[in-house]
């Protein structure tokens, strides 16, 4: 019975702990601006100072916002369904194969993984400025590619590790020809392990901070973490706090709709990558 | 299949690898070259270009005027007391998170692990820290703790209303690791319960009978089971924690000493625009990570080998 106790609070104080600044953000983000300017200590709006939806109003007219989240999506789906590609490639390829130099690709990508990214970000704004990919989409998806590609390769063995391939001969015994094979037994197999892998690099890159505000200098292809930080207002020393929590959550809906649809396939790839046998 | 299958070895007496191994070989390196390159075009390409940089003074605004140095670059920097404060700043940062979220992670992930109800619930919850931004729990941190428009100040005791926790080093210190602990405790509890899952029940239930108390069953059972799960969380955590550089450029962007290495490098390089500088920076941070990821690795002894690799 204490045991059962126990649980309950430690399940309450974990949706606290997980919510608690979620529920702040949005309330900050229905405080009005004036309100704001004044100062308005406190969790919630205080009488007088709701907002309503001004706050998003304001932010969803604002066309370098519009443009910031239209790179995001772009640039990071872009980047997932590339590195997922070179990824699959690549785990295939060391789940399944016997070569020489297996070792080295799984010790460069534990290395890339581990690489301090701000220590590259000097030498690669020169390189993309000489060679015209500063301030483009490509200019950023390479560097999202090669640091998702560690992720997503380890994630991506260890999923094809488990797949029985001895179905695949068995379907073609059983009369199916190696294209039928290979769509009804093993794609199916293999699909979640790709989709965690999906899901994984695409929160990567949507995440990105260093490259986004490194490697850009306008809206051409400005990321939304970038574009919030840069995101001043009228007064720089008062930053218009529900604008910016306006911003944020809509950049937080994305991540959230995916949490909801995929809590169970995300659990299981970023616990199967780093320790499962 | 042609004659080399057969003749299995040459006069010389050293082991011929059959067509169907190198066929394998080849296919298996064919698959895995798009990766490498991808990978080294990013990371090993312009660090050399780092290295070959940072033997200059070269600064953006002035290039015409670049000049080789030799490694006085690095002199300067390792000689420079700010390159030490924000050095010392880091490894609190990453000592302190790292230790925090162990904690509160393995609680976490011990209560995940006995919950029976509600688990979507309570995996939809932990993921949505994990997957949000790290500049806007930075935003929501610094409001939060904002005296102005935030609710920190009125909820904790013994703190007045207008304290202002951006004021000095040590309470924007904690503030930015309260973000960083915040966002960050998710991912450790995950690769924690993982480790959790692999403790057999029989056992606990072994030393459950033999009179093992709580406590005893937690460190004699339970932990150095998970030693390997602990083990790896701690690496990657403390690598990741290593470079922290987020929280800071939004909380305080660098202000009242609260800047890590990585911010100072970012300086440099990006808004002073000195290349040679920032580069001898980039070079001295690459390798702290590697001598921090070696100091992990042997002082814990993690095998990430046999944590990974096929049982």
């Amino acid at each position: 019975m204490r045991n059962k106790i126990g649980i309950v609070v430690g399940c309450v104080l974990i949706m606290i702990w997980c919510l608690l600044p979620v529920a702040w953000i949005i309330s900050l983000s229905f405080k009005s601006e004036a309100a704001i300017t004044n100062g308005s200590p406190g969790f919630f709006p205080a009488e007088g100072g709701f907002a309503g939806w001004d706050n998003y109003q304001a932010v969803w007219d604002n066309e370098q916002f519009r443009r910031a989240i239209f790179n995001s999506i772009g640039i990071s789906l872009i980047a997932t369904v590339l590195s997922v590609v070179v990824a699959t490639l690549a785990a295939y390829a060391i789940a399944r194969l016997e070569f020489r130099g297996k070792k080295a690709v799984l010790s460069l990508s534990l290395a890339i993984a581990m690489f301090p990214v701000v220590s590259l970000v000097g030498p690669l704004f020169d390189m993309w400025r000489a060679i015209g990919l500063y301030d483009t989409w490509p200019g950023l998806i390479i560097p999202y590619m090669s640091f998702t590609l560690p992720l997503a390769i380890w994630t991506l063995s260890a999923f094809f590790r488990e797949i029985p391939w001895e179905m695949e001969q068995a379907a073609q015994v059983d009369g199916a020809t190696s294209w039928q094979a290979f769509r009804k037994v093993i794609v199916p197999l293999a699909a979640p392990g790709v989709f965690t892998a999906a899901i994984l690099t695409f929160f990567f890159a949507w995440n990105d901070f260093v490259f986004g505000i490194s490697l850009t200098s306008t809206e051409n292809a400005r990321p939304i973490p970038a574009s919030l930080s840069f995101f001043v207002g009228s007064d720089p020393f008062n930053r218009p706090a529900s604008l910016l929590a306006a911003g944020a959550v809509i950049a937080t809906i994305p991540i959230i709709v995916i949490v909801l649809i995929f809590q169970r396939k995300i659990v299981a790839g970023l616990t199967s990558g780093a320790v499962k046998g | 299949m042609s004659a080399t299958t057969v003749s299995g070895r040459h006069a010389s007496g050293k082991p011929v690898v059959s067509d169907r191994a190198k066929a394998e070989t080849r296919l298996g390196q064919r698959l895995v070259a798009p990766a490498i390159i991808l990978m080294l075009l990013v990371t090993a390409f312009p660090m050399l270009r780092a290295i070959y940089l940072s033997t200059f003074d070269y600064a953006l605004t002035a290039p015409e005027d670049r000049e080789f140095l030799g490694l006085s670059n690095y002199l300067t920097a390792l000689t420079d007391p700010l390159f030490w404060q924000t050095t010392g700043v880091t490894v609190l940062y990453m000592v302190v998170t790292v230790a925090v979220e162990l904690v509160i992670g393995f609680i976490f992930a011990m209560v995940m692990h006995r919950v029976i109800f509600a688990r979507g619930l309570i995996r939809t919850s932990i993921l949505i820290p994990y997957g949000i931004i790290t500049v806007v729990s930075g935003f929501a941190w610094q409001f939060a703790f904002s005296f102005q428009n935030g609710f920190v100040n009125g909820w904790l005791p013994f703190i007045g209303d207008d304290f202002n926790w951006f004021g000095e080093t040590t309470p924007a210190v904690i503030a930015i690791m309260v973000s960083e602990i915040w966002k960050t405790t998710p991912f450790m509890s995950l690769l924690l319960l993982a480790g959790l899952a692999q403790v057999s029940e029989d056992m606990l239930e072994a030393a459950k009978v033999d009179g093992a108390t709580w406590w005893q069953r937690l460190t004699k059972v339970i932990l150095p089971n998970m030693r390997a799960a602990i083990m790896v969380a701690v690496l990657f955590r403390a690598l990741d924690a290593y470079r922290i550089f987020d929280n800071i450029f939004v909380m305080t962007a660098g202000a009242q000493k609260t800047e890590s290495i990585s911010f100072l490098t970012y300086r440099q390089t990006i808004e002073q625009f000195q290349l040679g500088m920032g580069s001898a920076l980039s070079v001295l941070l690459f390798l702290s990570v590697l001598l921090v990821a070696y100091l992990i690795v042997k002082l814990f002894r993690v095998d990430l080998a046999q944590a990974r690799q096929e049982a």
